[in-house]
Formats: structure tokens, sequence, C-alpha cells
């Protein structure tokens, strides 16, 4: 009875009392979420033009993040290091597309995702050995990006906003919204989507699949850098990055894999519940929820619509 | 779980009935009201234009497809929604238009799957192996092998099936379909892609299992020749409706069918 | 040459559906099972067994149990570490309530503890297909790992988090624990591993495995003729977690003696499945080689160093192992996906005509 009362109400309760410790939470939630669906937007980016699940974009945002802060440690001032880091995922897509992608180019998909495993550990063992394996600061003040909170005053109380989540949030939907036109409107946006509808139609009209390829790689590249630096700014760059953005994957079945805006929706609601599941339930179970919440919200909504939120029902034909 | 099985039903009584069944997906009406009987012992033909819901048909009596509307009866019982595998119990099997076979398994190891019905020796008898599991296995054995014999694919038992050329998958595939020993045998286009001679060797291969082993056959199939040689009965249709039905030589002079394949708007 | 079957006629479908028709594979595997049960014992280093052969060995089984689900019933999963630990802390648990409880017995009991986690883990197999299934057993590596830390109850609420193996005999002799010898420990691994394998290879060969490999190819089809696809992956996953369950077992009480959560994480689950990824999918055989060669490498990197006196640090060759494993898996999904098992047959297959080409 009283396990009953700890599980259903009274969690609620608490809500009710301290709505600022709420909306709070909410506000934290928000922004794990944006973040999370920025490690989406990488894997849906790829998934969309090449049809390969890319494992290794969680490994992406970390590599990227280590390289950025690696060169700046060496000395290279803050913008150039910025710039040749990103010159540093063109040429990782470059190579991605050259070693890995062209010679498995007719294999079954799960080979594809399989090749990804590799590279993510090829990218976990050479970031480390490059940049070592101890926690990094992200250079943000460097990167002129804002630090400290605001403290609104709402709901009886106080809600802390770090200005660099605020950030975050903003860069993110600009990226969004920047890909979305890049998408509809330019050349090389109607030859990716050309590429995902199908990549035989693609060829035949002329479209070179190892250039849009590359430059679909790069493109999750750089949302990767981008990622890295929002996330290194808040909390430290190291590898324990990695098994936070496995948290994509949930994000991905609730939003569907090549939708964009479904990775954004799907990344607000993983961040929001995982959030809210640790601070008001997580107490009944011991802490640390966190590790696998955002699995069983993503279970959950596979039972009852096995295609996610955004996906397509697949009707099989024989 | 098994179907329900009807009392076994004599040569020329109705084997299978289709009932006013209709299809739809989503805004597609891929079968409308459509309505034709199988008799035991015969040699049924699904003709029709391309796109007329032929395959749909077959979809619908494996029990992969659910029609919105009418029904099926079988050996007698009429079925609600049924399972695909249930439809394998009770007694259907089928090939497909794209050879759907184990593409991973030998030619041997294919057929022996088609024994998968009949065989019951339990997990811990599988995990022993020697002893129960292992005489079933040899006794299934010794049937794959007189279906073996049968389609004289002998030297290809051991070949892994995605390396065989299309018409031995398609006898491959047949194969497996008389590995269930099924009353009735479904065939989606059983000729297609095979030049002559294979078309001879399968019509051979079909009239024998239909003499041999008294399995009632309804296949879809665009060669007409093949279709009036093979058939006893023929059933069109076209756009999802059924437009003719009766002896092929009824069929090739309606004058309905004649304008469907000449593509007249009707 | 060496390698032909010219004049060995079958005539009997039993004797054909052997595990070992080929004259030459029965005296292979019989000089093989020799030398493992009897010669290595009495002639190979304690060094050798303990680093090598008792770990390469238990993770064959992990291995095989893995490819029972992935590699023959298609269905990839990234949550061996986890059902591994279900093994070992299931185990664990096992002795502290059964202490007369022969140490044997309570190692295959807690691979069927682990089998009971892999049917509830593959529940949702029933409407989750694909990838979003390999999703739900990352959801089962995740959640499991963090019971393994969470959960007191598991290692008796020992400060450390850690669980300690107790000392158990059988017949007299120690088995686990710190009295027992190298050799001992040895030979129960091989035991247990040999029977387990012959159990596969004849679950593979029967109905069951065909049904499996049925469901991996199209299971469309398989449905159609008959195999129900539900219970056949959820016995997939009930064989396969008990396999990696007993593996678990093996590994805490027959070699390390000690286990915390981090001995049973994702990347414990990686390492399995680049073992059967290199090694082959879908070949028991291949299960061997992978482990073999996935744990053996760091071994062999270390063993180099060391004599040749390179001066790296471990971290740096923990590193560039990681760089290697991928790099392999990359090279093998290019080169040669059916792995090293696929190796193994072409070689046969040239010693079949050698000393012509072909």
């Amino acid at each position: 009875m009283h396990m009953l009362y700890m599980i259903f109400v009274d969690p609620f309760v608490q809500m009710g009392s301290a709505p600022d410790l709420f909306a709070q939470t909410l506000w934290e939630g928000l922004v794990a979420g944006v973040l999370y669906a920025l490690i989406a937007l990488g894997f849906v980016l790829i998934f969309k033009a090449s049809g390969v699940f890319n494992f290794a974009q969680g490994i992406m945002v970390v590599f990227a993040a280590l390289t950025l802060v690696g060169l700046y440690e060496h000395g290279v001032p803050a913008f150039l290091a910025l710039a040749l880091t990103v010159g540093v995922m063109l040429l990782l897509a470059i190579a991605i597309e050259r070693l890995v992608l062209r010679p498995l180019v007719n294999q079954p998909e799960i080979i594809l995702f399989m090749a990804t495993f590799g590279l993510t550990y090829i990218l976990i063992g050479s970031g480390e050995l490059i940049f070592g394996g101890d926690p990094k600061v992200m250079i943000s003040d460097k990167l002129l990006l804002p630090s400290g909170a605001y403290q609104i005053k709402m709901l009886g109380g106080f809600v802390q906003m770090q200005k660099i989540d605020i950030a975050a949030a903003i860069i993110a939907s600009a990226m969004v919204v920047g890909l979305g036109i890049f998408f509809q409107k330019t050349r090389i946006g109607r030859a990716l989507r050309a590429v995902a509808d199908s990549h035989r139609a693609a060829l035949s009209v002329g479209i070179s699949l190892e250039y849009i390829w590359v430059v679909v790689w790069f493109a999750a590249g750089v949302v990767a850098l981008a990622t890295g630096i929002m996330w290194g700014a808040r909390s430290n760059v190291s590898f324990a990055l990695e098994i936070i953005a496995l948290k994509a994957l949930p994000v991905l079945i609730l939003g569907g894999f090549t939708s964009i805006p479904g990775a954004i929706i799907g990344g607000v609601i993983i961040g929001v519940g995982e959030k809210i599941g640790e601070f008001y339930w997580g107490p009944l179970f011991g802490s640390g929820i966190e590790d696998w919440f955002a699995y069983v919200i993503a279970l959950i909504f596979l039972l009852f619509r096995p295609q996610g939120l955004f996906g397509e029902r697949i009707i099989e034909r024989i | 779980m098994r179907a329900p099985s009807g009392p076994d039903v004599a040569v020329g009584e109705v084997l299978l009935s289709v009932e006013n069944v209709s299809l739809s997906f989503g805004g597609v009406k891929a079968v409308s009201d459509v309505s034709f009987d199988i008799r035991k012992g015969e040699i049924r033909a699904i003709i029709g234009p391309n796109g007329a819901g032929k395959t749909s048909m077959l979809n619908i009596i494996n029990g992969f497809y659910h029609p919105q509307q009418g029904r099926i009866t079988f050996k007698g019982m009429t079925r609600a929604k049924m399972r695909p595998y249930e439809a394998a119990y009770g007694g259907i099997a089928r090939t497909f238009q794209n050879v759907a076979l184990f593409r991973g398994m030998t030619a041997l190891d294919n057929i022996m799957a088609g024994r998968s019905l009949k065989m019951h020796r339990g997990f811990f008898w599988q995990l022993l192996r020697h002893g129960p599991a292992l005489e079933e296995e040899v006794e299934h054995r010794r049937r794959v092998e007189e279906i073996i014999d049968f389609l004289k694919i002998q030297e290809i038992r051991r070949t892994p099936v995605g390396r065989l050329p299309y018409g031995l998958q398609k006898r491959v595939e047949l194969g497996r379909a008389l590995a269930m020993e099924p009353d009735l045998l479904l065939l989606d286009e059983p000729m297609a892609g095979m030049n002559l001679e294979e078309k001879e060797d399968m019509s051979r291969f079909i009239l024998d299992v239909n003499d041999h082993y008294g399995t009632t056959i309804a296949l879809i199939e665009h060669d007409m020749g093949v279709v009036m040689d093979l058939s006893d009965r023929v059933v069109v249709l076209d756009h999802g409706v059924r437009i003719a039905d009766g002896t092929p030589a009824q069929v090739k002079s309606d004058q309905a069918v004649i304008d469907a394949y000449l593509g007249v708007a009707h | 040459m060496l390698y032909r079957e010219a004049g060995q006629f079958k005539t009997s479908y039993r004797a054909d559906q052997a595990l070992f028709p080929i004259r030459q594979d029965q005296i292979g595997i019989i000089l093989i099972l020799l030398v493992a049960f009897v010669v290595v014992p009495l002639t190979a280093s304690p060094f050798m067994i303990d680093s090598f052969l008792t770990p390469i060995l238990i993770y064959s089984l992990a291995a095989i149990g893995l490819n029972l689900l992935t590699g023959y019933t298609g269905l990839l999963s990234l949550g061996t570490g986890a059902f591994m630990g279900v093994g070992a802390y299931g185990c664990y648990k096992l002795t502290t309530f059964f202490p007369g409880i022969s140490i044997i017995v309570l190692i295959i009991g807690s691979g069927f503890l682990a089998a009971a986690a892999g049917i509830v883990f593959g529940l949702p197999s029933l409407r989750i297909k694909g990838f979003y299934l390999t999703v739900a057993t990352l959801a089962a590596q995740f959640f499991l790992s963090w019971c393994y830390i969470r959960v007191p109850w598991l290692y008796n609420y020992n400060v450390s988090a850690s669980i300690e193996v107790p000392e158990r005999l059988v017949f007299g002799i120690p088995i686990t624990g710190p009295t027992a010898t190298v050799t001992t420990r040895y030979l129960v691994v091989l035991a247990i591993v040999t029977v387990m394998t012959w159990a596969a290879s004849n679950l593979i060969r029967g109905r069951i495995g065909r049904a499996w490999m049925a469901i991996r190819d199209m299971d469309i089809a398989a449905e159609l003729i008959g195999i129900k696809p539900y219970q056949t992956k959820l016995l997939a996953f009930a064989v396969s977690s008990f396999y990696c369950g007993v593996a678990g077992a093996m590994l805490v009480f027959l070699y390390l003696g000690n286990a915390e959560s981090e001995s049973f994480s994702i990347n414990q689950s990686f390492l399995v499945l680049f073992m059967i990824i290199i090694g082959g999918l879908g070949s028991l055989l291949g299960s061997f080689f992978g482990a073999t060669l996935i744990y053996g490498l760091p071994i062999v990197m270390r063993m180099t160093k060391e004599s040749f006196g390179i001066g790296v640090t471990s971290a740096t060759l923990e590193q560039i192992n990681f760089i290697t494993l991928g790099t392999l898996i990359i090279l093998f999904l290019i080169a040669e996906p059916s792995g090293l098992a696929r190796l193994w047959q072409i070689g046969k297959q040239k010693l079949r005509v050698w000393p012509f080409p072909y």
C-alpha cells in the first residue's frame, strides 16, 4: 500500500508542492534532450543518405571535442583550432568513405552497422592515444560562449538557467533550420534526398554516391563537433560521453531514423522523461536509473508502435 | 497449435472456397468481392493481367493477408483470421514469385526445413541427438530424398541455394513445399524467368505432383500455353475483380478476358 | 592429397549426417581431444594454461552462445556481457543458498537463471524486429549492469560491491577458490565446454538449428512453412543466454576468482560480438577461432612488448589494442565476412586438391 502510494501518488505531490523545482527539472530535461537530439541528428543525416546506421556517431562527438581541446592545449588559438578541427572532420569523412563505405557498398545493412562498431573502437583507441584519457575542460570561454546563469523568479521560487544551455538550444535550433533549408533548397541537398530515396536511381541521373557520402559524413561530423562543444561546455570532455551518446538510440526509436523533426521531438521526450524519472522516481530505486530509463521509455513506445512515433509502417510484401 | 482440420474431402468435392473476399491496403483495393472454389485433385489456374490481385489472393489463402470482407472455407471449416503457420498446419503450402528460399542453407536443409511441421522430438532429445531425435531425422531424410529423386536435384543437395541458378532454385522451392505434404499447393508463377526447356520440366513436375501425390494445385501463371495445357479449370481476375471462371477452352474464348488482356477499357 | 574424401562412401543417412563424416576429420578430432585432455595438463606450463587456454575456452563458450542468437538466428544482441553477469551473480547467490550442492551443478544451474533472463528480455521480439531488437538488448545490458552495482543483495552486501569466490570441492579436490590448481580448473572448464559444444552442434544439425536459420534468412517464409517465429526466437534467446550464463559463471568461479559489475559491461558485449564476427557468424568452429584471436591478441602484444623491451605503457597498449580490434573488424567485414571459419574451409578445400591449384 505504501509502495503504491510512493509510486503513483507521491511524486506528483512533490511536483505540485515545489513547482519551481519541477520547472527546473523540466528545463534540465529539455537541455539534455536538445543535446541527445543533436546526436540523433547526426545519425539521421547519415542514415538518410547512405542507409548506414552510424553507431560511431557518439564517439565522433567525443573525438571532435577532444581534437578541438587538444589543438588548443598545444598552443593553437581557439578559433584556428576550431577551423582545423572542422578540417579534421572532413578528412575523417573522406577516410571513412574510401576505406569503409566504398568497399562495403553492396553489403547488407547489418554488415555496415557492424563496421561502425569497428569504427567506434578505432576512434576510441586513437582518441585516447593521441589526446590522453583524462577528462578535459572545454574551451568555451575562448569560443565566446556565455557562462553564468539567469535566475528567473517564477512559480514561488527560482529557476536557474545556465546561459550556455540557452546558447545550446539556440545553436541547435539554428542548425536544424539550417539543415532543413539545405536539404530543401540547395542542389546538394536535393541530391542527398535523391540518394536517400534510391541509390540506383540517383546513380542513373549522374549523382556521385561517393561525393554525397563524403558530404553527409562531413555534415554529421560538424554536427558532432557542435554537440561536443556544447556538451563539453556543460560537463567535461571525456570518454564517458560515448556511453551517454548511446542514449541517442532511444531517441531515434521514438523519432524514426529519417526524420529531422522526429529527432528533435524524440530527443526532448527522452531528455525530459529521463530527468523527471530520475528526480521523482529515482530515489525509490536507488540512484542512477538514468543509465537505462531512456531505453525503457523507448521500449514501451515500441511495444505499442513498433515503427516508432514517426516511422513508416513497413508493409512486408512477398 | 494446429488448424482445425475438417473431415477428409473426397476427390472432386470442394477443397477450398473463397466467398466474397475483399482486401484493401490503405486506399488501394487489391481484391474486390471475389468468389471461386477449388476442387480436390484438380489443377486450378488463377490468371489475369499484372496487378490483378492474383498474388494477393494467394496471400489471403495462406493467411498472410487478412481480408476485410468475405471468408475462406478450407476442408469444410470456415476460418476467421488465420496465421500463416496455421495455414501450413492445415495443409496449405506455397511457392513464391521471387524465390523465398533460405539462402544461408543448402538445398537439402531447405527441403528438410519443409518437414518441420512433422518433426516433433522435443528440445532435450534434440540436445542429445542420438536416439529418438536422430531416428526421426533419418526417417524424414528418407522422405526428403524421395522428393530430391523426384525433382532430380541430387547433385545440388549440399550446395548453398544462393549459388544455384534460378531454375534450380525454383525446383528446390517446389521440393520444400512438397516436403510439407500439403493438401493444397499454391504456386506463384512457377515458370517465371524460365526458358522453354525449364518450363517443360516444371510442367511435368507439376503434373506428376498432381498425379503421383494427388495434391490439389492452384497456380498463378502468365504463360497461356502452360495454363491451357496444365489446368483443369481457370479463374480470371482483372483489377481485383473476377471476370471469368471455367474450363480453359471456355475462358480462352470469353470476350471479357480477351478485352482485359488487350487492355480494352471496360 | 592428404584431405581427399574419395573412397569414403556413406551407406546410411545416419552416417551421412554424422558430426564428423570424413575419416580425416574423425582422426583429427580424436587427436585434438587427446591433446586437450591429456597432453596439455601434463606438458604445458601453468602460465600457458591459465593465461591462454582456460579463458579462451570460457570465452569460446560465450561466443558460441552469442553465435546461436546472432549468427544462426540473426538476432543481433549487445547484451552478452549482462547475460554472462546473470550467470556469474546467479551462481554466487546459488552458492550462498546451497553451500552443500556441488559447484558444477550450481554452475549449470546458473545457466538456467541466465536463460530465464534471456527469455524475459527476448519477449519484445514478438513485436520488435531487427535493429530495434538490438536496442532492446542494449536496454537489458544497461539495466542489468546497473543492477550489479545497485542491488547489494546480489553481492551479499559486500562493502566493495564485488563478489569473492568461495572454495568448493568436488570429490575432495578443490575446484574453486584460492586452493584450486590451474590444471584442475582447466580440466573442469574443458569438460564443460566440450559437452556443451557437442550439445550445441546437435541442436544446430537438427530441426531446431534449421528453424533458427530459417528465421534468420527469411522469417516470413519460415512462418509459411510451419515454423513458429516467436517460439523459435524465444528459444534462441533462452539457449544463447544459457551458454553465456554458464560462461559467465565459469569466468568468475573457475578463472578470475572474483568479479564486479565492470566485468560484465557493454565492453564485454562488444568483445564477444567481435569474436563471432571475426571468427565467423553461424559457425561453432569460428567461435573458437574468434575467441582465440580476440582474447589472445592483447596477451601476445603484451608479451611481445615485454620480451622486446619496448617502452610503452600498458594504457598505450590497450589503446593500440582497441585500434587493432576496430581495424580487424572492418578488414574482416570487407574481405571475408564469413570470418576465420570460412578461411579455414577454404584452407581445407585447398588441402583437398593439393598439390594441384584447383
